[in-house]
Protein backbone atom coordinates (compact mmCIF):
# COMPACT_ATOMS: atom_id res chain seq x y z
CA UNK A 1 0.00 0.00 0.00
CA UNK A 2 0.95 3.36 -1.03
CA UNK A 3 2.09 5.02 2.20
CA UNK A 4 -0.27 7.51 3.61
CA UNK A 5 -3.46 7.26 0.77
CA UNK A 6 -5.77 4.30 0.63
CA UNK A 7 -7.47 4.33 -3.05
CA UNK A 8 -7.41 1.03 -4.19
CA UNK A 9 -7.91 -3.06 -2.67
CA UNK A 10 -5.31 -3.64 -5.41
CA UNK A 11 -2.66 -1.85 -3.48
CA UNK A 12 -3.42 -3.70 -0.16
CA UNK A 13 -1.00 -6.72 0.73
CA UNK A 14 -2.33 -9.88 2.75
CA UNK A 15 0.06 -7.94 5.61
CA UNK A 16 -2.07 -4.68 5.35
CA UNK A 17 -5.94 -6.24 5.38
CA UNK A 18 -4.50 -8.65 8.10
CA UNK A 19 -3.46 -5.32 10.07
CA UNK A 20 -6.87 -3.58 9.21
CA UNK A 21 -9.21 -6.54 10.18
CA UNK A 22 -7.55 -6.31 13.71
CA UNK A 23 -7.53 -2.43 13.89
CA UNK A 24 -11.72 -2.78 12.60
CA UNK A 25 -11.66 -5.38 15.59
CA UNK A 26 -10.62 -3.00 18.01
CA UNK A 27 -12.66 -0.07 17.14
CA UNK A 28 -15.43 -2.53 17.78
CA UNK A 29 -14.84 -3.23 20.98
CA UNK A 30 -14.06 -0.03 22.03
CA UNK A 31 -15.82 2.85 19.55
CA UNK A 32 -14.84 5.63 21.56
CA UNK A 33 -11.76 6.76 20.61
CA UNK A 34 -10.28 10.49 20.90
CA UNK A 35 -7.09 9.56 18.44
CA UNK A 36 -8.83 12.34 15.91
CA UNK A 37 -8.56 15.33 18.61
CA UNK A 38 -7.09 18.11 17.06
CA UNK A 39 -7.78 16.72 13.49
CA UNK A 40 -9.83 18.16 10.31
CA UNK A 41 -10.89 15.88 7.92
CA UNK A 42 -12.92 16.81 4.62
CA UNK A 43 -15.43 14.87 3.43
CA UNK A 44 -15.60 16.16 -0.16
CA UNK A 45 -18.44 14.15 -1.52
CA UNK A 46 -18.41 15.44 -5.24
CA UNK A 47 -21.29 12.33 -6.23
CA UNK A 48 -23.52 12.44 -3.48
CA UNK A 49 -24.17 9.12 -1.02
CA UNK A 50 -25.49 9.97 2.20
CA UNK A 51 -24.96 6.01 3.57
CA UNK A 52 -21.09 6.17 2.52
CA UNK A 53 -20.76 9.74 3.77
CA UNK A 54 -22.78 9.34 6.97
CA UNK A 55 -20.32 6.33 7.70
CA UNK A 56 -17.80 8.25 7.49
CA UNK A 57 -18.26 11.04 9.41
CA UNK A 58 -19.58 9.01 12.34
CA UNK A 59 -16.39 7.13 12.44
CA UNK A 60 -14.68 11.03 12.12
CA UNK A 61 -16.99 11.76 15.32
CA UNK A 62 -16.47 8.32 17.45
CA UNK A 63 -12.42 9.34 16.87
CA UNK A 64 -12.58 12.90 18.12
CA UNK A 65 -12.09 14.69 15.04
CA UNK A 66 -13.99 17.50 13.23
CA UNK A 67 -15.61 17.34 10.11
CA UNK A 68 -15.33 19.88 7.05
CA UNK A 69 -17.07 19.38 3.37
CA UNK A 70 -19.63 19.20 1.05
CA UNK A 71 -22.14 16.25 0.01
CA UNK A 72 -23.22 17.98 -3.32
CA UNK A 73 -20.67 19.11 -6.10
CA UNK A 74 -23.28 21.45 -7.24
CA UNK A 75 -22.98 23.77 -4.32
CA UNK A 76 -19.09 23.90 -4.90
CA UNK A 77 -16.97 25.53 -7.22
CA UNK A 78 -16.54 22.51 -9.35
CA UNK A 79 -19.72 23.27 -10.82
CA UNK A 80 -18.10 26.46 -11.68
CA UNK A 81 -15.84 24.83 -13.99
CA UNK A 82 -12.79 23.59 -10.96
CA UNK A 83 -10.74 21.66 -12.22
CA UNK A 84 -10.43 18.25 -9.25
CA UNK A 85 -6.85 19.24 -8.91
CA UNK A 86 -7.68 22.97 -7.63
CA UNK A 87 -9.97 21.87 -4.98
CA UNK A 88 -8.21 19.39 -3.65
CA UNK A 89 -4.80 21.78 -3.73
CA UNK A 90 -7.13 24.67 -1.94
CA UNK A 91 -8.29 22.04 0.85
CA UNK A 92 -5.06 20.40 1.36
CA UNK A 93 -4.38 23.80 2.97
CA UNK A 94 -7.48 23.57 5.48
CA UNK A 95 -7.75 19.75 6.32
CA UNK A 96 -5.69 16.73 7.37
CA UNK A 97 -7.11 14.48 5.47
CA UNK A 98 -9.57 14.10 2.56
CA UNK A 99 -11.94 11.28 2.51
CA UNK A 100 -13.62 11.63 -1.69
CA UNK A 101 -16.57 10.12 -3.71
CA UNK A 102 -16.09 11.40 -6.87
CA UNK A 103 -18.07 10.50 -10.58
CA UNK A 104 -14.77 9.75 -12.20
CA UNK A 105 -12.72 6.58 -12.16
CA UNK A 106 -9.44 7.31 -11.07
CA UNK A 107 -10.45 10.38 -9.08
CA UNK A 108 -8.98 9.88 -5.94
CA UNK A 109 -5.59 8.02 -7.42
CA UNK A 110 -5.05 11.37 -9.10
CA UNK A 111 -5.69 13.14 -6.52
CA UNK A 112 -3.11 11.62 -4.25
CA UNK A 113 -1.00 12.32 -6.16
CA UNK A 114 -1.25 16.08 -6.08
CA UNK A 115 -1.25 16.41 -2.66
CA UNK A 116 0.80 15.69 0.90
CA UNK A 117 -2.19 14.81 3.39
CA UNK A 118 -3.76 11.55 2.78
CA UNK A 119 -6.68 10.37 0.56
CA UNK A 120 -8.93 8.28 1.62
CA UNK A 121 -11.15 7.06 -1.74
CA UNK A 122 -15.21 6.43 -0.84
CA UNK A 123 -15.73 5.50 -4.58
CA UNK A 124 -14.92 6.47 -7.63
CA UNK A 125 -17.50 5.95 -10.51
CA UNK A 126 -17.73 2.25 -11.44
CA UNK A 127 -13.98 1.96 -10.35
CA UNK A 128 -13.44 1.51 -6.99
CA UNK A 129 -15.09 2.06 -3.26
CA UNK A 130 -12.32 0.41 -1.31
CA UNK A 131 -13.66 0.85 2.06
CA UNK A 132 -16.60 -1.15 1.47
CA UNK A 133 -14.77 -4.12 0.48
CA UNK A 134 -13.00 -3.67 3.86
CA UNK A 135 -16.63 -4.11 5.94
CA UNK A 136 -17.07 -6.88 3.65
CA UNK A 137 -14.20 -8.21 4.40
CA UNK A 138 -14.63 -7.40 8.30
CA UNK A 139 -17.77 -8.89 8.42
CA UNK A 140 -16.53 -12.41 6.70
CA UNK A 141 -13.60 -12.28 9.45
CA UNK A 142 -15.83 -11.69 12.37
CA UNK A 143 -18.23 -14.58 11.49
CA UNK A 144 -16.62 -16.64 9.89
CA UNK A 145 -13.58 -16.34 12.46
CA UNK A 146 -11.10 -16.27 9.76
CA UNK A 147 -10.53 -15.44 5.86
CA UNK A 148 -8.79 -18.24 4.86
CA UNK A 149 -9.98 -21.50 3.01
CA UNK A 150 -13.49 -20.05 2.35
CA UNK A 151 -16.75 -20.96 -0.45
CA UNK A 152 -17.53 -17.69 -1.20
CA UNK A 153 -20.72 -17.94 -3.50
CA UNK A 154 -22.20 -14.45 -5.39
CA UNK A 155 -25.14 -13.65 -6.64
CA UNK A 156 -27.14 -11.29 -9.32
CA UNK A 157 -25.44 -8.72 -11.05
CA UNK A 158 -21.75 -9.61 -11.37
CA UNK A 159 -20.78 -7.71 -14.30
CA UNK A 160 -20.73 -4.04 -13.23
CA UNK A 161 -21.01 -5.11 -8.98
CA UNK A 162 -18.04 -3.19 -7.83
CA UNK A 163 -18.33 -4.56 -4.70
CA UNK A 164 -18.08 -7.62 -6.13
CA UNK A 165 -14.93 -7.03 -8.00
CA UNK A 166 -13.16 -5.42 -5.16
CA UNK A 167 -14.23 -8.47 -2.64
CA UNK A 168 -12.62 -10.68 -5.14
CA UNK A 169 -9.54 -8.92 -5.13
CA UNK A 170 -9.24 -8.47 -1.71
CA UNK A 171 -10.27 -12.15 -0.67
CA UNK A 172 -7.55 -13.54 -2.96
CA UNK A 173 -4.90 -13.67 -0.42
CA UNK A 174 -6.51 -16.04 1.71
CA UNK A 175 -7.52 -19.32 -0.52
CA UNK A 176 -10.63 -18.58 -1.29
CA UNK A 177 -12.90 -20.99 -3.66
CA UNK A 178 -16.01 -18.79 -5.52
CA UNK A 179 -19.13 -19.67 -6.78
CA UNK A 180 -20.72 -17.49 -9.25
CA UNK A 181 -24.42 -17.00 -10.07
CA UNK A 182 -25.46 -14.70 -12.86
CA UNK A 183 -27.79 -14.57 -15.36
CA UNK A 184 -25.84 -14.48 -18.60
CA UNK A 185 -26.10 -10.74 -19.74
CA UNK A 186 -24.67 -9.96 -15.63
CA UNK A 187 -21.40 -12.53 -15.86
CA UNK A 188 -18.53 -11.70 -14.41
CA UNK A 189 -16.34 -10.34 -16.74
CA UNK A 190 -13.11 -12.13 -18.52
CA UNK A 191 -10.38 -9.85 -16.88
CA UNK A 192 -11.58 -11.11 -13.59
CA UNK A 193 -11.99 -14.74 -14.65
CA UNK A 194 -8.30 -14.06 -15.64
CA UNK A 195 -7.51 -12.69 -12.28
CA UNK A 196 -8.56 -15.88 -10.71
CA UNK A 197 -6.45 -18.21 -13.16
CA UNK A 198 -3.64 -16.36 -12.86
CA UNK A 199 -3.70 -16.70 -9.12
CA UNK A 200 -4.54 -20.52 -8.73
CA UNK A 201 -8.40 -19.61 -7.50
CA UNK A 202 -10.76 -22.31 -8.42
CA UNK A 203 -14.43 -20.73 -9.22
CA UNK A 204 -17.44 -22.25 -10.59
CA UNK A 205 -20.06 -20.68 -13.18
CA UNK A 206 -24.06 -20.94 -12.40
CA UNK A 207 -26.72 -19.25 -14.32
CA UNK A 208 -29.20 -21.13 -11.87
CA UNK A 209 -29.73 -20.23 -8.35
CA UNK A 210 -29.81 -23.53 -6.68
CA UNK A 211 -30.52 -24.45 -3.16
CA UNK A 212 -27.66 -26.79 -4.23
CA UNK A 213 -24.96 -24.01 -4.37
CA UNK A 214 -26.03 -22.65 -1.00
CA UNK A 215 -25.57 -25.65 0.99
CA UNK A 216 -21.78 -25.78 0.03
CA UNK A 217 -21.37 -22.17 0.61
CA UNK A 218 -19.81 -20.12 4.30
CA UNK A 219 -20.94 -16.96 2.91
CA UNK A 220 -23.55 -16.24 0.47
CA UNK A 221 -22.97 -12.64 -1.42
CA UNK A 222 -26.13 -11.38 -2.93
CA UNK A 223 -25.82 -8.10 -5.12
CA UNK A 224 -29.19 -6.14 -7.05
CA UNK A 225 -30.14 -7.08 -10.85
CA UNK A 226 -30.90 -3.28 -11.75
CA UNK A 227 -33.25 -2.99 -14.73
CA UNK A 228 -31.07 -0.53 -16.17
CA UNK A 229 -27.92 -3.16 -17.10
CA UNK A 230 -30.06 -4.78 -19.40
CA UNK A 231 -30.19 -3.78 -23.01
CA UNK A 232 -33.03 -6.33 -23.25
CA UNK A 233 -35.59 -5.67 -20.99
CA UNK A 234 -37.50 -9.11 -22.36
CA UNK A 235 -34.14 -10.93 -20.38
CA UNK A 236 -34.83 -8.69 -17.89
CA UNK A 237 -38.54 -9.99 -17.22
CA UNK A 238 -37.21 -13.88 -17.63
CA UNK A 239 -34.71 -13.48 -14.64
CA UNK A 240 -35.64 -10.41 -12.24
CA UNK A 241 -37.39 -12.79 -10.03
CA UNK A 242 -34.98 -15.92 -10.57
CA UNK A 243 -32.00 -14.57 -8.72
CA UNK A 244 -33.96 -14.10 -4.98
CA UNK A 245 -33.05 -15.79 -2.30
CA UNK A 246 -36.36 -16.72 0.28
CA UNK A 247 -36.07 -18.55 3.69
CA UNK A 248 -37.18 -22.07 2.60
CA UNK A 249 -33.71 -22.13 0.52
CA UNK A 250 -31.92 -21.92 4.02
CA UNK A 251 -32.95 -25.32 5.66
CA UNK A 252 -30.10 -27.22 4.48
CA UNK A 253 -27.38 -24.59 4.36
CA UNK A 254 -24.29 -24.71 6.50
CA UNK A 255 -24.98 -23.56 10.19
CA UNK A 256 -21.91 -21.21 9.68
CA UNK A 257 -23.42 -19.86 6.35
CA UNK A 258 -23.98 -16.05 6.71
CA UNK A 259 -25.68 -13.82 3.92
CA UNK A 260 -23.62 -10.54 3.05
CA UNK A 261 -25.23 -7.52 0.98
CA UNK A 262 -23.77 -4.50 0.17
CA UNK A 263 -27.54 -2.83 0.73
CA UNK A 264 -29.63 -1.01 -0.43
CA UNK A 265 -31.67 -4.15 -1.15
CA UNK A 266 -35.18 -4.22 -3.26
CA UNK A 267 -36.42 -7.34 -3.85
CA UNK A 268 -33.49 -9.83 -3.91
CA UNK A 269 -33.70 -11.32 -0.94
CA UNK A 270 -37.47 -11.74 0.86
CA UNK A 271 -38.14 -10.16 3.87
CA UNK A 272 -38.68 -13.64 5.40
CA UNK A 273 -34.90 -14.03 5.40
CA UNK A 274 -34.10 -11.34 7.79
CA UNK A 275 -35.63 -13.31 10.60
CA UNK A 276 -33.20 -16.10 10.13
CA UNK A 277 -29.91 -15.48 11.85
CA UNK A 278 -27.90 -16.72 9.07
CA UNK A 279 -28.62 -13.01 7.90
CA UNK A 280 -25.87 -10.75 9.18
CA UNK A 281 -26.67 -7.35 6.17
CA UNK A 282 -27.76 -5.17 8.61
CA UNK A 283 -24.78 -5.85 11.14
CA UNK A 284 -22.70 -5.64 7.64
CA UNK A 285 -23.54 -2.10 7.36
CA UNK A 286 -22.95 -1.66 11.02
CA UNK A 287 -19.05 -2.62 10.54
CA UNK A 288 -18.96 -0.04 7.88
CA UNK A 289 -17.91 3.11 10.61
CA UNK A 290 -15.69 0.41 12.54
CA UNK A 291 -13.72 -0.65 9.71
CA UNK A 292 -13.67 3.07 8.31
CA UNK A 293 -12.34 4.17 11.68
CA UNK A 294 -9.36 1.45 11.19
CA UNK A 295 -8.89 2.95 7.56
CA UNK A 296 -8.39 6.76 8.86
CA UNK A 297 -6.50 5.82 11.52
CA UNK A 298 -4.56 4.14 9.48
CA UNK A 299 -3.43 6.34 7.16
CA UNK A 300 -2.92 9.06 9.65
CA UNK A 301 -0.58 6.55 10.99
CA UNK A 302 -2.20 6.87 14.29
CA UNK A 303 -1.98 3.21 16.38
CA UNK B 1 19.92 -4.11 -59.80
CA UNK B 2 22.29 -7.07 -60.24
CA UNK B 3 23.47 -8.84 -57.02
CA UNK B 4 26.94 -7.96 -57.00
CA UNK B 5 26.55 -4.46 -57.69
CA UNK B 6 25.10 -2.82 -54.65
CA UNK B 7 23.91 0.42 -53.89
CA UNK B 8 22.88 2.38 -51.45
CA UNK B 9 19.04 3.29 -51.48
CA UNK B 10 19.70 6.51 -49.55
CA UNK B 11 22.87 8.53 -48.64
CA UNK B 12 25.20 7.97 -45.78
CA UNK B 13 24.99 10.31 -42.53
CA UNK B 14 27.88 12.15 -40.73
CA UNK B 15 26.27 12.35 -37.30
CA UNK B 16 22.83 11.66 -36.24
CA UNK B 17 20.47 8.39 -35.54
CA UNK B 18 19.27 6.01 -38.42
CA UNK B 19 15.68 4.40 -38.03
CA UNK B 20 15.51 1.02 -39.80
CA UNK B 21 13.16 -1.65 -40.44
CA UNK B 22 10.66 0.54 -39.75
CA UNK B 23 7.49 -1.24 -41.11
CA UNK B 24 6.11 1.26 -43.95
CA UNK B 25 2.90 1.88 -42.84
CA UNK B 26 4.20 3.20 -39.26
CA UNK B 27 6.52 5.11 -40.76
CA UNK B 28 4.75 8.42 -40.59
CA UNK B 29 3.29 8.13 -37.35
CA UNK B 30 6.91 6.79 -35.83
CA UNK B 31 7.37 10.65 -37.48
CA UNK B 32 4.58 12.15 -36.07
CA UNK B 33 5.61 10.39 -32.40
CA UNK B 34 9.10 11.27 -32.18
CA UNK B 35 8.08 14.81 -33.28
CA UNK B 36 10.23 15.01 -36.51
CA UNK B 37 8.08 17.65 -38.43
CA UNK B 38 9.91 19.94 -35.70
CA UNK B 39 13.56 19.16 -36.23
CA UNK B 40 15.70 21.64 -38.25
CA UNK B 41 18.65 19.32 -38.88
CA UNK B 42 18.78 17.43 -42.82
CA UNK B 43 16.37 14.56 -42.62
CA UNK B 44 16.41 11.85 -44.96
CA UNK B 45 13.06 10.03 -45.30
CA UNK B 46 12.98 6.46 -46.64
CA UNK B 47 9.61 5.40 -47.61
CA UNK B 48 8.47 1.65 -49.47
CA UNK B 49 11.92 0.57 -49.56
CA UNK B 50 12.83 -3.06 -50.62
CA UNK B 51 13.85 -5.04 -47.83
CA UNK B 52 14.89 -9.20 -47.10
CA UNK B 53 13.56 -9.65 -43.83
CA UNK B 54 9.76 -7.21 -44.23
CA UNK B 55 9.25 -6.66 -47.67
CA UNK B 56 8.88 -3.12 -47.44
CA UNK B 57 10.36 -0.80 -45.61
CA UNK B 58 10.94 2.53 -44.27
CA UNK B 59 14.01 4.54 -43.12
CA UNK B 60 14.75 7.47 -40.89
CA UNK B 61 18.22 9.30 -41.30
CA UNK B 62 18.24 11.87 -38.81
CA UNK B 63 21.21 14.32 -38.72
CA UNK B 64 22.96 15.72 -35.85
CA UNK B 65 20.08 13.97 -33.74
CA UNK B 66 20.84 11.64 -30.93
CA UNK B 67 17.53 10.51 -28.91
CA UNK B 68 17.10 9.93 -25.47
CA UNK B 69 16.02 6.31 -24.53
CA UNK B 70 11.99 7.86 -23.42
CA UNK B 71 12.16 9.81 -26.64
CA UNK B 72 12.61 6.49 -28.65
CA UNK B 73 10.34 4.15 -26.50
CA UNK B 74 7.45 6.45 -27.39
CA UNK B 75 7.82 4.33 -30.79
CA UNK B 76 8.48 0.85 -29.16
CA UNK B 77 4.35 0.74 -29.00
CA UNK B 78 4.11 0.43 -33.08
CA UNK B 79 7.10 -0.37 -34.39
CA UNK B 80 8.61 -3.21 -32.06
CA UNK B 81 11.21 -4.39 -34.43
CA UNK B 82 12.75 -0.93 -34.98
CA UNK B 83 16.88 -0.47 -35.11
CA UNK B 84 18.49 2.58 -34.10
CA UNK B 85 22.44 3.37 -35.37
CA UNK B 86 23.94 6.14 -33.93
CA UNK B 87 26.32 7.02 -36.28
CA UNK B 88 29.34 9.76 -35.47
CA UNK B 89 31.64 10.63 -38.24
CA UNK B 90 30.33 7.91 -41.07
CA UNK B 91 30.47 4.93 -38.41
CA UNK B 92 28.04 3.33 -36.46
CA UNK B 93 29.24 3.79 -32.94
CA UNK B 94 26.29 2.05 -31.06
CA UNK B 95 23.11 0.28 -32.13
CA UNK B 96 20.47 0.23 -29.42
CA UNK B 97 17.01 -1.81 -29.58
CA UNK B 98 13.86 -0.17 -28.83
CA UNK B 99 12.16 -1.92 -25.46
CA UNK B 100 8.62 -1.33 -24.49
CA UNK B 101 8.67 0.72 -21.13
CA UNK B 102 7.01 -0.64 -17.93
CA UNK B 103 5.41 2.41 -18.00
CA UNK B 104 4.00 4.76 -20.80
CA UNK B 105 3.39 8.89 -20.18
CA UNK B 106 1.03 11.29 -22.04
CA UNK B 107 1.30 8.25 -25.24
CA UNK B 108 -1.93 6.67 -25.06
CA UNK B 109 -5.31 7.97 -24.22
CA UNK B 110 -7.26 6.14 -22.41
CA UNK B 111 -10.47 4.19 -23.60
CA UNK B 112 -12.83 5.07 -20.97
CA UNK B 113 -14.65 8.18 -21.13
CA UNK B 114 -15.33 8.25 -17.39
CA UNK B 115 -11.73 8.24 -16.89
CA UNK B 116 -10.35 11.03 -14.87
CA UNK B 117 -7.38 11.63 -17.78
CA UNK B 118 -9.86 12.26 -20.22
CA UNK B 119 -11.64 14.99 -17.96
CA UNK B 120 -9.06 16.51 -16.49
CA UNK B 121 -5.87 18.27 -17.83
CA UNK B 122 -3.47 16.04 -16.87
CA UNK B 123 -0.72 13.49 -18.70
CA UNK B 124 -1.99 9.80 -18.89
CA UNK B 125 -0.22 7.08 -16.79
CA UNK B 126 -0.11 3.58 -18.05
CA UNK B 127 1.74 0.32 -16.59
CA UNK B 128 2.31 -2.25 -19.49
CA UNK B 129 1.23 -5.25 -17.61
CA UNK B 130 2.17 -7.82 -20.19
CA UNK B 131 4.97 -7.13 -22.44
CA UNK B 132 4.99 -10.03 -25.12
CA UNK B 133 0.86 -9.57 -25.93
CA UNK B 134 0.91 -5.58 -25.43
CA UNK B 135 -1.62 -5.01 -22.45
CA UNK B 136 -1.37 -1.81 -20.83
CA UNK B 137 -3.36 -0.35 -17.29
CA UNK B 138 -4.80 2.57 -17.06
CA UNK B 139 -3.05 3.91 -13.46
CA UNK B 140 -6.08 5.97 -12.71
CA UNK B 141 -9.38 4.17 -13.87
CA UNK B 142 -7.24 0.74 -13.68
CA UNK B 143 -8.84 -0.37 -17.00
CA UNK B 144 -7.01 -2.45 -19.02
CA UNK B 145 -6.09 -2.27 -22.70
CA UNK B 146 -5.28 -4.94 -25.55
CA UNK B 147 -3.06 -4.58 -28.09
CA UNK B 148 -5.87 -3.93 -31.15
CA UNK B 149 -7.45 -1.59 -28.79
CA UNK B 150 -4.49 1.53 -28.13
CA UNK B 151 -5.45 4.76 -28.98
CA UNK B 152 -2.21 6.96 -28.84
CA UNK B 153 -2.96 10.78 -27.96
Amino acid sequence: MKKGSFVSVADLSKEDIIRLMKKTESFETNPNQKLLEGKVCATLFFEPSTRTRLSFETAINRLGGRVIGFSDASTTSSSKGETLKDTIKMVSNYADLIIMRHHLEGAARYASEITDIPIINAGDGANQHPSQTMLDLYSIYKTQGKLENLTITMVGDLKYGRTVHSLLVGMSHFQPQFKFIAPEELKLPDIYKQFLEENKIPFQEYTEFSEDVINQSDVLYMTRVQRERFTDLIEYEKVKNVYILKNCMLNNSRDNLRILHPLPRVNEIAYDVDDNPKAYYFEQAKNGVFARQAIISDVLGII
Amino acid sequence: MSPNKKELQIAALQNGTVIDHIPSEQLFKVVSLLDIEKLKTPITIGYNLDSKKMGSKGILKIAGKFFEQDEINRISLIAPAVKLNIIRDYEVVEKKLLQLPDELTSIVKCNNPKCITNNEPMKTHFQVIDKKNVTLKCQYCELKIKKEDIVLL
